[in-house]
């Protein structure tokens, strides 16, 4: 009982449960504003280019929560997404009997670059916002030397898997809860996932403990990486064909890092959720859908983004203070009857 | 005596420099070893090797009769060793459960009991008997004293045969000395030994039943505490007698004009405080840890200001908004945590010794730099020079750098907070006798301590705080008793039972 208790406190910690408030804050005012101009937010059209909108990138917050979990960063993560799009397309090459192969492919191939990352960060102990940018720019001068402009073509089956939905919900939405809810086990209940939360808090405990400091920042970084290989499927799913510049267009990198702090994540590591970070997804793609019904000119879009993200962290900022409750009222009697023992009984 | 730990021939260096030679020493189930010395003496380094944090160079650690050697901290907590250290070891974005089993947390089909982990943990803090504490409750919602719980805790629950603890009571107020105390007493009542390390020598003698001394990386003695006066420990500690510890107040030392009045001043953590300070004057504030002690010189250096009441400086009323303000009437505030707020870490001990007078005055950096050498000098600092990171330097050396840059200012007033911790008796007997230099010049100071000898053998006037009101008002030489009675919120008028 109490430990359901507890694990309930642990989903809905006060901070995710703020950002679900945004979003529905933000979801009732787009409600509103959609209907100003005389069109409905909720029609199954706008839902399914919500969701859509939320697959790619939430693919990529997943693995970007994890490395901000155990403290670091993850600026490879758009050009992973291209390169798994152009290797999956291109061995693919429009024929069923290559689909296997080229799924393994990009998969692998997007690990792999998330693994060296892993052994920078985790291993040679290169800050992580470096290495990645490092590595990011390797994958990158690798693409758009080799690679110009849309290439190959998915499998019929991948290709039918783009645009099959099971009403609204696009089947590559479902894949996306389905791997945040794999992830979500990982990190709550598996040592390696609970470990990452350890050394991101503080990594000189976590060795004291006797956790391998390196281990969790290598899987998580190495799961970014893969996380992001299936971003760049999903793109060859909806595409049908491979795109160098299907990440870096879409700024996956600063998105997925702005998503994940809006879902409530501390950059420096060891606080922030998986639900938390959909919560920031979802906020981002609600706007981008009202900003649709709106019509609003794309570039205004961002000076959005950018106002919501700095007001929610502003405001999560506030709700993070030291809440010692005051002794003394303002005027000078005494507050209320409040024994300091007390103070950690009302925090809960 | 059979013995649960033997340690023979410990030796230890750094860089060929020797800060362990040849400590043999015995534990004995059961009981509770002080281990004693200044800073520098040794004890860390002889604790970070039974806690496998280093590894020794020479001698041997023999555990139940077998030889034992820990390459990794997990090991030595995994034969029976554990070690609570001063800074925790405590994640606090984690609950008390997941903290505990950190590393080896209990699995059914590959994931994470998180129930069995919980019930668990509730069932061993239980056996200390401590029922306050829920296991799912996070670190950070935790008091400093309920967190050392927690490692004591987790330090039981690797089936510890001895724990070694580092200064435990150094950041808990008086009852919750007494709750550390009682978990004390039931630990060594299952046979645990606790290897006990206090700079507080009143704890050395109401908890150990024997105590070993360690000068200079070397033992001195270990010898039954009952056979032991106080007098006789510091000697052994420090190899010389410091009769008068709390040198006296220096002739030519006059308590002059009111230099700081405070007027019913108070905010939402403090109330009404009236307090005088005169110039060449020390006043002590006595209280428990949360009685508002801090947050009254917090008030005063403008870092939390008070919103009613009045202050006035040397008769002439002034609203202290802000630090800045502050420091520019000439109030110094050293804080009570040194890395935290005192210093900063990763600089040189020149920029931390400027850093103040860099932020407020347009003194010429030459004449400032060679003032602060000057400062430096004088109150003995040892580091390898003033380019050298205050990280490396010791507790004692790192106040040092912490009085320099607020001394640099030429302050007035000086507010002092808990300004012994963690340092050694050496480097406390310097700060005593720096204050009494302080005050002889016209300083008007203000020490916040929690130890009573402190402030009985420092203070011209002891106040004291309860409940973030100013209760009591005692004179210098007051007895202990008479400020513990104020500061537990009984009147000290009253006579004693």
């Amino acid at each position: 009982m109490n430990a359901q208790a507890g694990r309930m406190r642990r989903v809905m910690s006060s901070s995710t449960a703020t950002v679900y408030l945004v979003l529905i804050g933000i979801v009732i005012v787009s409600v509103i504003l959609s209907a100003t101009v005389g069109r409905s937010f909720f029609t199954s059209g706008n839902i399914e280019y919500l969701l859509t909108s939320t697959t790619v990138l939430g693919f990529v917050a997943i693995g970007q929560t994890l490395v901000i979990l155990v403290g670091s960063l993850d600026l490879s993560v758009p050009y992973i997404v291209g390169l798994s799009s152009v290797l999956a397309a291109g061995v693919m090459a429009g024929s069923s009997q290559n689909l296997i192969a080229g799924l393994l492919t990009a998969l692998v191939a997007a690990a792999c670059i998330g693994a060296v990352s892993g052994v920078l960060v985790g291993v040679v102990k290169i800050n992580g916002f470096i290495a990645t940018l490092g590595v990011g720019l390797m994958v990158s001068g690798y693409l758009f030397t080799n690679y110009r402009g849309n290439t190959g073509q998915a499998s019929p089956g991948l290709a039918a898997l783009g645009s099959i939905s099971l009403g609204p919900v696009p089947v590559t939405t479902l894949i996306m809860f389905a791997v945040l809810l794999i992830t979500l086990l990982l990190v709550g209940r598996t040592r390696i996932g609970m470990h990452m939360y350890a050394v991101g808090g503080d990594a000189a405990v976590a060795r004291m403990s006797g956790i391998r400091g390196w281990m969790p920042v290598f899987v998580a970084h190495t799961l970014s990486g893969l996380f992001s290989g299936l971003a760049g499927l999903v793109i060859v799913a909806r595409l049908g064909v491979g795109s160098p510049a299907a990440g870096t267009q879409a700024g996956y990198d600063l998105l997925s890092i702005a998503a994940v702090v809006l879902g409530g994540a501390a950059l420096s590591g060891g606080k922030g959720s998986l639900w938390g970070s959909l919560g920031g997804i979802l906020i981002f793609a609600c706007i981008d859908t009202m900003m649709g019904i709106l019509q609003v000119n794309p570039y205004l879009k961002d000076v959005v983004r950018g106002v919501i993200i700095i007001i929610a962290v502003a405001v999560y900022a506030r709700q993070a203070m030291p809440r010692v409750a005051a002794r003394f009222s303002p005027g000078g009697g005494r507050a209320v009857e409040s024994a300091p023992e007390q103070i950690g009984e009302d925090a809960r | 005596m059979n013995s649960v730990l033997q340690i023979r021939g410990l030796g230890k260096s750094f860089f060929g420099f020797p800060v362990l030679r040849g400590i043999d020493l015995d534990v004995r189930p059961g009981e509770v070893h002080g281990l004693v010395g200044e800073n520098g003496a040794g004890k860390s380094t002889l604790m970070k090797i039974l806690a496998g944090v280093y590894e020794p160079d020479a001698g041997t650690v023999t555990l139940d009769g077998k030889p034992v050697e820990f390459a990794h901290p997990l090991q030595a907590y995994a034969a029976g060793i554990s070690t609570v250290f001063q800074e925790f070891n405590l994640i606090s974005e984690r609950t008390v459960a997941e903290n505990i089993y950190m590393a080896r947390e209990p699995r059914t089909l590959g994931l994470v009991s998180t129930a069995g982990m919980n019930r668990d943990t509730g069932e061993l803090l239980a056996s200390l008997g401590v029922t306050s504490i829920p296991p799912t409750r996070k670190v950070s919602d935790l008091s400093v004293a309920e967190q050392q719980i927690v490692e004591i805790a987790k330090a039981l629950s690797f089936n510890a045969r001895i724990i070694s603890m580092d200064e435990p009571t150094a950041a808990l107020a008086g009852h919750e000395v007494a709750l550390l105390y009682s978990i004390i007493e039931r630990l060594t009542a299952r046979g645990v030994a606790i290897l006990y390390v206090s700079h507080r020598l009143r704890e050395i003698f109401d908890l150990c039943d024997r105590i070993t001394v360690l000068k200079d990386g070397e033992l001195v003695a270990t010898a039954e505490a009952s056979q032991l006066t106080e007098t006789e420990l510091v000697r052994l500690m420090v190899g010389r007698s410091i009769s008068a510890f709390f040198p006296e107040k220096l002739e030519g030392t006059t308590v002059g004009d009111v230099a700081l009045t405070l007027r019913s001043a108070g905010n939402t953590s403090v109330n009404a405080v009236d307090l005088r300070l005169r110039e060449g004057e020390i006043v002590g504030m006595a209280g428990l840890q949360g009685a508002g002690r801090t947050e009254v010189l917090e008030g005063i250096a403008g870092v939390n200001p008070f919103t009613r009441g009045t202050v006035e400086l040397l008769g002439h009323p002034l609203r202290l908004t802000s630090p800045r303000k502050a420091i520019r009437k000439r109030i110094a505030y050293i804080t009570e945590d040194r890395k935290a707020t005192g210093l900063s870490l990763n600089q040189s001990v020149m920029d931390n010794a400027l850093a103040v007078v860099r932020a407020v005055t347009p003194l010429r950096s030459a004449v400032a730099r060679q003032r602060a050498n000057e400062i430096l000098e004088s109150l003995e600092l040892s580091a390898r020079g003033p380019d050298h990171e205050v990280k490396f330097l010791s507790g004692g050396n790192q106040q040092k750098v912490v009085l320099a840059k607020w001394l640099l200012t030429e302050p007035k007033v000086i507010l002092l907070d808990e300004p012994t911790r963690g340092i050694d008796v050496g480097a406390k007997h310097a700060l005593y006798t720096l204050m009494r230099t302080l005050a002889q010049a016209g300083n008007a100071i203000l020490m916040v301590s929690s130890e009573l000898p402190e402030l009985i053998g420092m203070s011209d006037r002891i106040v004291v705080m309860h409940e973030g009101e100013l209760v009591a008002e005692l004179p210098g030489g007051s007895s202990e008793e008479q400020i513990v009675r104020a500061a537990s919120g009984l009147t000290a008028a009253e006579p004693a039972a």
